[in-house]
Order: C-alpha cells, then sequence, then structure tokens
C-alpha cells in the first residue's frame, strides 16, 4: 500500500464536475499529510479535461468502447483495475449519482473501509473522515483505520479553486478491463423545458416539506407573484408531483444563484443546499430553530411559513399600491 | 417477477436529534424512526412493477419494535410476503446490515432487489451496491422508472439537472429507487388492521455472522454553523432586507 491519494475524476457530456476539482484540492493536501502523491483517474473522457489535471501530481487514464459514456459496471471494473495496480491509501469518489454505483462496490470487493457523504477527511496514521448524515442534522467522523479506503465526498465540501490547474501532467494510459456486460447504456435523455427556467430568475421562493399540501403552494405563489420571482422547491414535492421536475433545486436538480433566495419550510439536507448556496442572499423561514438552514442562510426567521408567506405578501402589495 | 424490496427504519429527520452521553451516537430515548422514505418509493416502484407485469413482491426488514406496522403497512398496500429478520443486535452501518440481508436474500427466489438510493444514517455507504457487491450482481442507484423486460429490466438513472441516462440490465440486480413512477400510495388504518387480522409476519432468525464494523465513530456532533443566520424577529424585519436588497420599492 502507497500513502497515495487517488481522485475519480467524473464527466458528464464533455465537461468535469466541479466535484473533480473539489476532491483534488482535498486530495493534495491529504496526500500532503500523509507524505504521498495525489493522482487522478479519468475513465473515458478526453484530452481536454486531461488538460485541466494541472493540479494533480499524476493522471492515469482508462480509455475505450465501453467507456466513452458512464456505465456502473464497465467504469466500477476500470477503477477496481487501477486501484489494485496502484495500491493507493485513499481513494476519493463524488458522492455523486455516480459515484454512489463506484464506491461501495469498490469498498466491499476490495475490502477497504468506507465514509460516505463525506465533508472532511484528516490523513495520519490512521485516516478520520467526517460524514454528514441525518440530512445534514449531525457530523459524525469515523476512524476509518491505517488501511486502504474509501471516502466518498459531498459535492461542496471544500473550494474547486484549490483543484483547478491548467496543463496536467501526461497521463499514463491503462487498458480497461473486459466485463460481462450486464449493464448497457442505452443514452441520454435531456429534460423537457419547463414553463418557467427558475435558474434565471432573481428571486426565487423555495418551499419545502413544511408546506403540506399541494394546494398550499398557492401561498407561495402569490408570494412569488408580489416579489416578481417564481416558485422553486426541493425534492420532496416535486417527488410528490406537486410542482414539475424543472422546478427542484439541488443535487439531482438545477443549481440557482438568485439575488434573493427565501426558504419556506425546507430544513436544508446537504442535497438541497448544493443546488442553493449560491444565492447572493439566503433567507429561511422555518418553525424548527435547529433546520440545518439557518447554517447556511443570511438570515433566518423562526416563524410559522403560512403566517409570513401572508403578511409579507399583503405588505408588499400594500405598498405596490394593489 | 419475484422482487424482494429492502426496508429500513431511520430516525424522524422531523423531530429533534440529541446526540447521547457517549457523544457517538444518538440519544435513543426520544427517538423516533420511520421508513426510510425512499425505501418507501422502493415498494410503490416494486408494487408498480407487479402490477403492470405480474410477479411477487417480498418486503424484508430487521426485528425491531415498530417494524411489524411497516410490515404490515406494506402488506396492506399489497405486498404478497413479509419477513422481519430478529437476532440480528445492534447494526451500525450498512455493510453490517448488507450481510444480513444477503443471507436472507439468498433463501428466497429473487429477479429483482429494490431498495431506497440512499437513508438518513447512512455513514459506510449505501445499501444497494453493498448488497449487489456481496452477492456479485450489477447494480444502479438513483433509479427513477423501471420497465419490466425478458430477463432484464429497463431503466433511467438520474444526473445532475435533471439528465436521465437510460441503462438495460439483466436480472438478477439491485437497484437503489430514488423516486417511484408515482407518489407512494396510502393505506387506509382500516385496511392495515384487515391485513393484520388475515396474513402473519415471516419471522427468520439472522444466521449472517455479521459483525460490527471494526470502523468506529469517533465522535458525533450538530455541525458547527459558523455564524449561522442573522436571526429576525419578524416580518417586518424581513421586508427591510427585502427592500434593501433591492428586491421591493
Amino acid at each position: 500500500m502507497s500513502q497515495d491519494v487517488l481522485v475519480v475524476a467524473e464527466h458528464l457530456q464533455g465537461n468535469l464536475n466541479d466535484t473533480t476539482f473539489e476532491m483534488l484540492g482535498m486530495g493534495k493536501a491529504l496526500a500532503g499529510q500523509l507524505g504521498g502523491s495525489c493522482s487522478v483517474v479519468l475513465i473515458g473522457g478526453d484530452d481536454a479535461m486531461a488538460g485541466q489535471l494541472g493540479a494533480a501530481d499524476s493522471v492515469v487514464r482508462v480509455d475505450g468502447e465501453s467507456l466513452a459514456d458512464f456505465n456502473p459496471e464497465s467504469h466500477a471494473a476500470a477503477l477496481e483495475a487501477v486501484v489494485g495496480a496502484k495500491s493507493p491509501r485513499v481513494v476519493m469518489i463524488g458522492y455523486t449519482s455516480m459515484g454512489m454505483d463506484l464506491a461501495s462496490r469498490l469498498a466491499v470487493r476490495a475490502g477497504m473501509a468506507h465514509a460516505a457523504s463525506c465533508i472532511a477527511v484528516a490523513g495520519g496514521e490512521r485516516i478520520r473522515a467526517t460524514s454528514q448524515i441525518y440530512g445534514g442534522k449531525m457530523n459524525v467522523t469515523t476512524d476509518l483505520g491505517s488501511g486502504q479506503c474509501v471516502v466518498s465526498v459531498l459535492a461542496g465540501a471544500s473550494p474547486a479553486d484549490a483543484g483547478r490547474g491548467e496543463g496536467g501532467p501526461a497521463p499514463e494510459s491503462m487498458a480497461p478491463p473486459a466485463v460481462a456486460g450486464r449493464i448497457r447504456f442505452k443514452g441520454l435523455i435531456e429534460p423537457e423545458a419547463g414553463d418557467v427556467d427558475i435558474t434565471t430568475h432573481e428571486v426565487l421562493v423555495a418551499v419545502g416539506r413544511g408546506i403540506g399540501s399541494k394546494d398550499d403552494i398557492e401561498v407561495a405563489e402569490e408570494l412569488a407573484e408580489a416579489l416578481g420571482g417564481a416558485v422553486a422547491a426541493s425534492r420532496p414535492l416535486i417527488d410528490a408531483g406537486w410542482l414539475p421536475k424543472t422546478r427542484q433545486v439541488g443535487k439531482s436538480g438545477l443549481k440557482v444563484s438568485p439575488k434573493v433566495y427565501l426558504a419556506l419550510g425546507i430544513s436544508g439536507a446537504p442535497e438541497h443546499l448544493e443546488g442553493m448556496k449560491g444565492a447572493s442572499t439566503i433567507i429561511a423561514v422555518n418553525t424548527d430553530k435547529h433546520a440545518p438552514i439557518f447554517g447556511v442562510a443570511h438570515y433566518g426567521l423562526v416563524e410559522d411559513l403560512f403566517d409570513v408567506c401572508e403578511e409579507l405578501t399583503e405588505q408588499i402589495e400594500e405598498r405596490q399600491g394593489c | 417477477m419475484n422482487i424482494i424490496v429492502l426496508m429500513k427504519r431511520v430516525p424522524d429527520l422531523v423531530e429533534d436529534l440529541e446526540v447521547d452521553d457517549t457523544g457517538k451516537a444518538l440519544d435513543s430515548e426520544y427517538l423516533k424512526l420511520t421508513l426510510s422514505e425512499f425505501d418507501d418509493h422502493a415498494l410503490e416502484e416494486a408494487l408498480l412493477l407487479k402490477e403492470s407485469g405480474g410477479g411477487k413482491v417480498t418486503v424484508v426488514a430487521l426485528d425491531d419494535e415498530g417494524v411489524d406496522k411497516m410490515l404490515f403497512t406494506a402488506l396492506a398496500k399489497g405486498a404478497d410476503q413479509a419477513v422481519k429478520i430478529s437476532g440480528a443486535g445492534n447494526i451500525d452501518g450498512n455493510l453490517q446490515l448488507a450481510r444480513i440481508f444477503t443471507q436472507v436474500i439468498g433463501q428466497q427466489p429473487h429477479d429483482l432487489i429494490l431498495t431506497g438510493v440512499q437513508a438518513a444514517d447512512d455513514r459506510d455507504g449505501q445499501l444497494a451496491p453493498t448488497v449487489a457487491a456481496l452477492l456479485d450482481v450489477p447494480c444502479i442507484e438513483v433509479v427513477t422508472g423501471v420497465t419490466p423486460g425478458e430477463g432484464q429490466v429497463t431503466l433511467h438513472k438520474e444526473y445532475a439537472g435533471g439528465v436521465l441516462a437510460e441503462f438495460e440490465v439483466d436480472l438478477p440486480a439491485v437497484l437503489g429507487i430514488q423516486a417511484a413512477r408515482q407518489t407512494p400510495r396510502y393505506a387506509p388504518v382500516s385496511k392495515v388492521r384487515q391485513v393484520q387480522d388475515s396474513t402473519t409476519i415471516e419471522r427468520v432468525a439472522d444466521a449472517s455472522g455479521s459483525v460490527s464494523s471494526e470502523f468506529e465513530v469517533v465522535v458525533m456532533t450538530p455541525p458547527e454553523t459558523g455564524e449561522g443566520a442573522q436571526m429576525l424577529t419578524g416580518v417586518d424585519e424581513l421586508l427591510e432586507i427585502l427592500e434593501t436588497k433591492g428586491v421591493i420599492g
């Protein structure tokens, strides 16, 4: 086993995601603590992506026809081959849709310790990783021991700039291993255009589970109208079919950065925060004073969202002379 | 198609969570457990698959104080068989849980194993890929819709920004369900009671020999919120902020 850190690059539709660079920044710092180097494995991808990995000490590239698009089976096999050949101390994988298909599988098959949903990793004789769990309400630090481990890293855990660098090292090529072909990629489906593009609005009134029922979304819509903004939502409301997918903010929804983000009845799970923490001003209204949303909001109000919505709308309309 | 749904009860996140005296775990005294919301979606997807193409749905969970109600509710919704695993002791992670589940899965006919994409207490990875790796079968996480086929299923996997990838997967397979094709159905209390009187839950003793992880929790704390939000006292102050930000005149 080496003392190196291996970061698994992630890309979709020709672009490396921010998590790759965030992990690279974390990985470099961790490698420094361990006295090893920080490598990136690029599975599939292209030369342009390899050229953006200048912050890495080395790059391993596994490429082939079966790796052109993400495939949980072939990408997991490629990663396993690289980990087998390089024997890194720590493998960093994004806590993302693709990363979830790789991390647990690698940990089980290679007999490595695993910490998921991580926001921090500390190196030394033993690795300690801090995971954010219970919807962001608790941080738990796990001792991952002195052997090899897998760390799944939450998006936004570290600044991406620390991992950015042009002119990456010349990649070392590895041939992809053969796989049984039990999973077959058929194609990508783009989301349908919605009635409202929430990424273009300066004011978003975002509703969460606290809204209670589909009919009650109307109060948020009235407020959004008074503010000249649009209504967005967190995942549970979209899953319940109360609003279209195009209104979803978060990990599997859209990333928004409005001037004002008014979060109503949103607890602030990490998956949601990932999509909205770029807003210039975040104002959270929630009856739970311990809700994690208050940790990222600039302003907070512990009150019933319906009372706040109705009073706000009334007062704004009064000012506007409606 | 034989479908197994793995179900887990997790702390209800609507409630306040407190750390216990050890500083390493949640205080269980007032802890309210509830079915993991994604497992509810996994059950719904399983029921939809059964309704469209026939088959049998078996729900499996660890035995604990509230598990009977959860399993009877699943039966009332349309599951055909419920199994609870007793004697597993304290579970401290998904690897330990997956070893227990795979032992029971091995005793049941299965084509498809569904469970939630994640759960609130996932500390050492997700259940679906961990079970799949132990069984050496294919797995896909973040699935939002499954269509049955001959010896395979076609499904959608969700990426960031609402982009979907379509995959075909050979059976048997494990899928981590993000969202069922429709909102999980509701079982009226009267139906649950009726099922409770007419059906039994099978009890299986854990014989997996699965033990706690050697990788222990060092400390559990509520996240530091830094400066945190500047707390406002009422709507008037909120209006002032909106005015300062130029959102209202």
